[in-house]
């Protein structure tokens, strides 16, 4: 069973894959194959879903439970909803470049999933209840909504920055694309050092307790006041560089924060490398590829985004999520650092959907927003389980 | 600030509005001509009282609230003030009862203005709750500002439309046209927008479809529902509303649930972990915590009642006409007895075994084991030497000590020995006993959680409504479709409150694809 299981992991990855390139032929084919194209591309994004709802099946015979309890179930899950997402709005406007666009972003997301422990664990009691499914999923759909919105919303960027009518954003939409590379960078060093099986750890105390930090990746910052048990040595390079400050101090903060630092190190890597090739901007690259593309229908796709998921967000991540922490904490709201950042994502849409209609924010404010917005939800993701040992924070 | 509100149709509009109630014509003649009226549209060009009076304090006041501008500024402030609060955990969160010093040791100078400015209690400042009843009372007046005059408009639309007013929506052609073609034209539009579902009206020269209206109040019911929510919270203030307490209680213990009437019994608590997990090395992990308990009330001849009976569960609390006791914390082991054994020094021989109940020691209690007597003449629960006097800690069994006095039969006076639990304390050589640790008697304890939140059905209330607005006013759009004509002219015009793609789409469907902007597709 848990053979099977992998096999439809690495499918999902691997038909998202194959989606991914076939948008890309489409958005960047001139001639008339186009059309098969993208019935290729759209069929194996469904494909995909498909398959990828099949694992979810699987996990759950395995686990007894739905899977969206650890951090590589969640981020899948957000893969999953992201697709799905895209494929509803795909139905609505028919725009094959947003694929272009998304799928890459789905894979990347799938592989930043693989990058946590894949085992899956039982439940402790907290999260034995059906509204947790509930509600972590919901807010995710609605999140996959959000993600669309963004993309369509770096789509916009692209177009007006790479068409030199917003020229002048220009670094910042290519501060935005070279995080986006630090995530893949990050993704790849990790699936790189767990093919070779690196490891190393260290044992700290937190809040009185001596505990154990394994380490996928090796060290280039250790727990605070740390002793390594082992290291391996990877190049030579063996002994960390520094040590974490005392406040970072979540489950396994300082395992986390050394991903992000690979994850910078690599993606500017990446990043230097493409420039010394390609010299030039990556949305300079990208922009031929958009600039067929009807700038108010991005912006209408982008905001469209927002307005699907807007109502899926409240739902999940505010009223269910209320439901269920009465259930398991006994109040319905407690300012948890991760309630607190649900209740900032949402006030955040809500301004810009005030913004939007009543300030006319449309176009490149409102693109810029929805990356913002997006932004949030990822600082949500990984930022928050860095540095904080909330009652959230198994994820 | 329009002056003239005479309309050229003849119509006499209040003072403020935008577009002519009656034709739709655009009073205010400085608007260029060819401007789209997307703007205009937003409340059909009703006068609003915002915009309209705005001089006394009253005014004022009201013109403040009902802006978006500054509901947005609101909006921010409270997520930019409600992420710096998550910068270090808030006070409720640190494993720490000294916050005065906790934020400074642990996160230096920082912490220290984070506690200083009071941003580790920010949720439940009065400036935070100050922020969401001003978002409250924006909300309603808002929502008033715009909902009346809107209603108003919606209510009382006219079919026929100046034909400025069509030309300059977002969507619109104007083509030539023989009389005939005209009403060919307009019986076949009709025809062709309800099967889409419109809800066509006709007039002589002029149509008007429309669907979707009922999107147009889900902004306002989402508001309703936010307002409802907001009512809620402010209700925690009122006495007695809402109750937070923490109670201890040991299996077979009852004990009184603070700050009620109630009491509870612990019938058993347990924990449980999953089998697989039980050898491996990150240690096992729990399955289930469990505890039966009992819900008594004393009644009037101060004898308890079993109210109910039920096995609390994480994530399924107790629950009486809205208390609820929820498993929060369990404790293992805790000490409630120790046995002794007393051992003859020469022989080694165990002479009997006797047993201390810690929650009931007394001096002149005495114990019996084999013939022997035992009083206890000193016990120090949480045993340590200071200034070379023996004390206790604390009253927890945290290192039991007990100053024996065993007595042989028969005799008045016995010998004096010293047990410490964990450690072998050397008792003077002429002593012909050796008392022993024989074995501890532990029992479980659970923390619950005591909670009454009387607020939760309104809470749930104003998310339903709200969830419902949302729905209405995000999956839905008011569409509508003017059509007239005038001097062998047709004058189609088309609004959308959003999602302008579908609308384009739709009128390309029944015959009008010019109005259609080219997609990649195309
Ligand atoms: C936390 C607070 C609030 C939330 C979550 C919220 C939510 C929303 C939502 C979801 C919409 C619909 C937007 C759309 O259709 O694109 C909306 C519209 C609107 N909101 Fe709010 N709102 C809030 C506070 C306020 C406040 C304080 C005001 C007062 C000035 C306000 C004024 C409006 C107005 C005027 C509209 C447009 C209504 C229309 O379409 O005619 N909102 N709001």
């Amino acid at each position: 069973m848990t053979a099977i299981m992998n096999n439809l992991l690495y499918g999902t990855f691997i038909i998202y894959l194959l989606a991914a390139i076939a948008f890309v032929v489409v958005a960047t084919d001139v001639k008339k194959r186009s059309k098969i194209w993208g019935n290729i591309a759209i069929t194996l994004s469904i494909a995909g879903v498909v398959i990828h709802i099949a694992f979810m099946i699987s996990r759950i015979v395995i686990g007894g439970h739905f899977p969206t309890s650890n951090m590589f179930e969640f981020i899948a899950f957000l893969c999953f909803a992201l697709v799905l997402a895209f494929i509803v709005i795909f139905a609505i406007y028919r725009t094959y470049v947003l694929g272009a666009f998304v799928m890459p972003f789905a894979v990347v997301l799938l592989a930043y999933a693989a990058v946590f422990p894949r085992d899956v664990q039982p439940l402790i009691p907290a999260l034995q209840s059906h509204w947790l499914y509930i509600h972590v999923t919901t807010a995710a759909l609605g999140q996959g909504a959000f993600a669309v919105s963004f993309v369509a919303g770096l789509i916009y960027l692209i177009y007006k920055v790479g068409n030199g009518e917003k020229s002048s954003h220009g670094k910042y939409l290519e501060t935005t694309l070279v995080i986006i590379v630090m995530m893949l960078g990050f993704s790849i060093a990790s699936l790189f050092f767990q093919a070779i099986g690196y490891k190393a750890s260290f044992t700290h105390e937190i809040d009185g307790n001596q505990v154990v930090e394994e380490y996928q990746l090796p060290p280039i910052v250790a727990p605070h006041e740390s002793k390594a048990v082992t290291v391996e040595s990877f190049l030579g390079f063996k002994d960390p560089l520094l040590e974490v400050p005392a406040w970072m101090k979540g489950e396994n903060a300082a395992s986390k924060f050394n991903s992000v630092i690979w994850g910078i190190v690599v993606g500017l890597v990446l990043y230097a490398i493409y420039l010394l090739i390609v010299r030039k901007n990556l949305y300079q690259l990208l922009y031929p590829l958009v600039k067929k593309l009807d700038p108010e229908l991005l912006d209408e796709i982008s905001y469209r985004g927002v307005a699907i998921g807007y109502p899926l967000f409240t739902l999940g991540a505010l009223i269910f999520a209320m439901i269920w922490a009465n259930e398991a904490w006994g109040r319905p709201w407690g300012w948890d650092p991760k309630e607190t950042w649900a209740f900032i994502t949402w006030m955040f849409y809500s301004a810009y959907l005030h913004l939007r209609l009543s300030r006319g924010w449309v176009g490149m404010k409102s693109s810029w927003l929805a990356v913002g917005g997006f932004v949030i939800i990822m600082l949500n993701l990984i930022v928050i389980n860095l540095v904080i040992s909330g009652l959230h924070s198994y994820a | 600030m329009i002056e003239n509100t005479k309309c050229e149709c003849g119509h006499n509009n209040p003072i403020g509005t935008v577009l002519c109630e009656h034709c739709g014509r655009p009073l205010d003649e400085t608007t260029n001509s060819n401007d789209k009226l997307d703007k205009e549209m937003r409340y059909e060009g009703k006068a609003r009282r915002s915009l309209t009076y705005q001089k006394s304090i009253i005014d004022q006041v009201w013109n403040f609230f009902s802006s978006v501008k500054i509901a947005i500024i609101l909006i921010i402030i409270t997520f930019i003030m409600s992420a710096i609060g998550t910068i270090f955990p808030q006070e409720q969160f640190i494993p720490s009862s000294s916050p005065d010093t906790y934020y400074e040791e642990t996160y230096g100078t920082l912490g220290k203005w984070f506690h200083q400015l009071g941003l580790s209690t920010m949720y439940s400042s009065w400036w935070f709750a100050t922020l969401l009843s001003m978002i409250g009372i924006s909300l309603v007046i808002c929502s008033l500002d715009r909902v009346i005059p809107l209603y108003r408009a919606l209510k009382n639309q006219k079919v026929s439309k100046s034909t400025v007013f069509i030309e300059r929506q977002r969507i619109s052609v104007t083509e030539e046209v023989s009389q005939e073609e005209a009403s060919f034209k307009m019986d076949e539009l009709a025809n062709k927008l309800s099967k889409k579902r419109y809800h066509v009206r006709k007039e002589k020269d002029a149509l008007l479809a429309e669907k979707g209206r009922f999107s147009r109040w889900g902004p306002y019911i989402n508001h309703i529902g936010l307002i409802i929510f907001l009512v809620g919270i402010l209700l925690r203030y009122l006495p007695g509303w809402n109750l937070d307490d923490y109670v201890w209680v040991q299996e077979g213990q009852t004990v009184r649930v603070p700050q009620t009437q109630y009491y509870v019994k612990n019938e058993g608590s347990t924990v449980e972990y999953y089998k697989e997990t039980e050898k491996s090395q990150k240690g096992p992990i729990v399955s289930k915590y469990q505890t039966k308990a009992v819900l008594y009330k004393k009644d009037s001849n101060g004898k308890l009642v079993p109210l109910m009976n039920k096995s609390i569960l994480v994530n399924d609390p107790l629950d009486f006409e809205g208390l609820k006791l929820y498993q929060s914390d369990f404790r293992a082991g805790d000490l409630t007895g120790i046995q002794f054994a007393i051992i003859d020094r020469k022989s080694k021989k165990n002479l009997g075994e006797f047993s201390v109940d810690l929650s009931n020691i007394t001096a002149n209690h005495i114990y019996r084991a084999g013939g022997l007597r035992v009083k206890i003449k000193d016990y120090f629960p949480d045993f340590a030497i200071e200034n070379n006097v023996p004390v206790t800690k604390s009253q927890d069994p945290n290192q039991p000590a007990f100053l024996f006095e065993t007595i042989d039969e028969g005799k008045e006076k016995g010998e004096n020995s010293l047990v410490i639990s964990g450690m072998d304390f050397p008792n003077p050589e002429s002593n012909k006993y050796n008392i022993q640790l024989a074995g501890f008697e532990t029992v479980n304890t659970a923390g619950l959680m005591v909670r009454i939140e009387k607020s939760l059905p309104i809470y749930l209330i104003g998310g339903v409504v709200s969830m419902l607005g949302l729905v209405m006013g995000f999956y839905w759009q008011h569409r509508r479709v003017w059509v007239r004509v005038q001097d062998g002219k047709l004058h189609i015009g088309a609004h959308t409150n959003k999602n302008w793609f579908a609308i384009r789409r739709e009128l390309s469907q029944v015959g009008f694809s010019r109005l259609v902007k080219e997609t990649e597709e195309k």
